[in-house]
């Protein structure tokens, strides 16, 4: 480090007031601003947990369907003139619906029940406990062992349970990529049995998932859909939608985002005041720099490069701060939907960023100010 | 003597405009020659400090040249400026200006370090300033842990830590008691001042003139005297 950046350093490092007041603005802006959007994050992340874990290339729906769990039924002729479309491998049908089963302690549970196609099982989760081809057993259902696992009373193997009067038997404990958005558990069955199980409107087809037969083939197939009167998403289109329909149709996506601006302003006008303030305390030592001999450019590095490494400094408390929170909360409560992503990171340090540009450039203004024969007016 | 260190000619400034326009310094000529200790001396708003601060490459005059060196330092541009005041003079404020958040020996090294000069060896060099005024033991203590005489010493170290040419002081006793006061100008005058320096001391402190080689007195902006002491010349 040059020895002037060594001086601007020590200058506002040995000003341990300033210095931790400089540091505790912005890492409170930071810890809020990456709490909100990684909150933000997770709850989208889980809100599209189903379509990640299907794992299908496309999804044909009702073009009115705005998220994965609201799923508009469609009739059975949409399935077959999907699979004569060129370029589609194969379609098959899938179930997404909610039941409420009866626990072996006399409780209703709610869960999330998905009815796979009976032929291929297409869209299946990774069996941690039990054998894929028991779910073709006589009333039988996988259950996902995931954070709302427990609130059916810790199934195994063989427990059975009552699903709207029909018996459901465990025959098989699975795990999934990402947890749902609402707080209850997830069963698999067949496809067959979910709509004789659970009451169904006149059609019964949540989503069609299409496998293409390559990549080029998608957009011909999406044209074909549409003109069925259906939409054909890719899974990344999905995920989008449904993110869109949490963020701007919600409400969720305006309140983070205030949120997030109040955080920034916080920050900004402590970081700036502060800094501010540690300016025209040193403004006699600045002129008496330049009067030294230091040059102009030489004290604006001197600025920004306090600005700066706070900056940096409680960008970096502030992430970590919240990454230790966030850990924290999910070590009590397994399913804490939060989620620090790259953009989330990238936000919070350009958002840091325009603080010490600001607080530097208030800085810079007054230093660049003072001329030193006011230092020799006293 | 003869040898010019600054040069002085017809100096005038003013501030404000119009009705407010106010003369401070009016056409003032002379010339502080190497190995002299010059006063400059007069009442309060005689236009001491403007003047200080016009030679010295701080404040432009309205009209006038200041030669440092044979140089004309208005002449250049502001970078080169601030290069003469980094290596050419020395300067010591009335209130010394020294940075509380920093020790001692590294209020010392700030000429150094902005010669661009590696840290480590910046602060060796300081403390040998530092023991020059007496000042060594008290290397690692901030500037407000010592006494008014100390920090003054320690605004000399600052001063001549990056040797240069011409020092300038301004009213360096008046915030001393008078042993203090007069202590500190003996230290100037003996350990200092030599035949490649000169010093220019901005004070109303008549306690100290006997130290002096040259005093010029201002008035209401003008010189109206220049007296060298010719005795301790010779």
């Amino acid at each position: 480090m040059s020895g002037i950046l060594k001086i601007a350093l020590k200058l506002l490092v040995n000003d341990r007031s300033k210095f931790i007041a400089l540091l505790v603005g912005i890492t409170f802006a930071v810890f809020l601003m990456i709490m909100m959007m990684s909150m933000f994050s997770g709850i989208l992340a889980r809100s599209s947990a189903s379509v990640y874990n299907i794992g299908a290339k496309i999804w044909v729906m009702d073009p009115a369907v705005n998220n994965a769990t609201s799923s508009i039924p469609m009739p059975d002729y949409v399935l077959s003139k999907t699979r004569s479309i060129d370029g589609v491998k194969y379609a098959v049908p899938i179930y997404f619906g909610n039941a409420l089963v009866k626990l072996k302690s006399g409780a209703y549970q709610a869960v999330s029940v998905i009815g796979l196609d009976d032929a291929t099982l297409y869209g299946r989760p990774e069996l941690i406990e039990g054998k894929i081809e028991d779910i073709y057993a006589e009333s039988a259902f996988f259950v996902v062992k995931d954070a709302e696992f427990k609130k059916l009373e810790n199934p195994v193997i063989g427990t059975e349970f009552e699903i709207n009067d029909h018996r459901g038997l465990v025959v098989g404990l699975a795990k999934v990529a990402t947890g749902g958005l609402f707080g209850i558990p997830t069963v698999y069955t067949t496809y067959n049995r979910a709509i004789t199980y659970i009451p169904s409107m006149r059609f019964t087809t949540s989503y069609i998932l299409i496998e293409p037969k390559s990549e080029a083939d998608i957009p011909f197939i999406q044209q074909q859909v549409k003109k069925l009167g259906y939409q054909a998403l890719t899974r990344d289109q999905f995920v989008g939608k449904i993110s869109d329909f949490y963020t701007y149709q919600t409400g969720m996506g305006m309140n983070v985002l205030m949120m997030t601006a109040i955080s920034f302003i916080v920050g900004l006008s402590i970081s700036g005041q502060t800094f501010y303030t540690f300016i025209l305390e040193n403004m006699e030592r600045f002129g008496a720099l330049k009067a030294i001999g230091a040059k102009g450019h030489e004290l604006v590095t001197m600025i920004l490069f306090q600005a700066s490494f706070t900056a940096l400094l409680g960008y970096g408390i502030g992430v970590g701060l919240a990454s230790g929170l966030m850990i924290l909360a999910k070590l009590r409560l397994p399913s804490y939907a939060a989620q620090v992503t790259y953009f989330n990171l990238t936000f919070a340090f350009f958002m840091v960023l325009i603080m010490a540009g600001v607080s530097s450039y208030i800085g810079v203004r007054k230093v660049l100010q003072i001329q030193p024969f006011d230092i020799f007016r006293g | 003597m003869g040898n010019a260190a600054i040069k002085a000619n017809g100096l005038i400034k003013w501030f404000g405009q119009g009705e407010t326009k106010t003369t401070a310094v009016k056409n003032a000529s002379f010339e502080a020659d190497f190995g002299e200790l010059l006063y400059i001396v007069g009442p309060s708003g005689s236009g001491k400090t403007t003047l200080l601060s016009m030679i010295s490459g701080i404040l432009k005059p309205n009209e006038g040249s200041v030669l440092v060196e044979g140089k004309d330092i208005w002449q250049m541009k502001s970078d080169d400026i601030a290069d003469l005041r980094l290596h050419k003079i020395g300067f010591v404020f009335q209130d010394y200006h020294l940075f509380p958040r920093l020790t001692t020996v590294e209020n010392v090294a700030i000429p150094l370090i902005l010669k661009k000069m590696q840290w480590n060896e910046a602060i060796r060099v300081a403390l040998e300033y530092l023991d020059i005024v007496g000042l060594k033991d008290r290397a690692q203590l901030p500037p407000v842990k010592l006494s008014g005489g100390e920090q003054q010493r320690v605004a000399i170290a600052r001063a001549i830590a990056g040797q240069p040419d011409i020092l300038i002081f301004d009213e360096p006793t008046a915030s001393l008691d008078g042993d203090t006061g007069k202590k500190i100008v003996e230290f100037i005058k003996t350990k200092i001042l030599n035949p490649d320096r000169c010093v220019i001391i901005v004070t109303h402190d008549n306690r100290i003139y006997e130290y002096a080689d040259a005093i010029m007195k201002m008035e209401d902006g003008k010189i109206t005297d220049f007296e060298r002491n010719t005795q301790q010349d010779a």
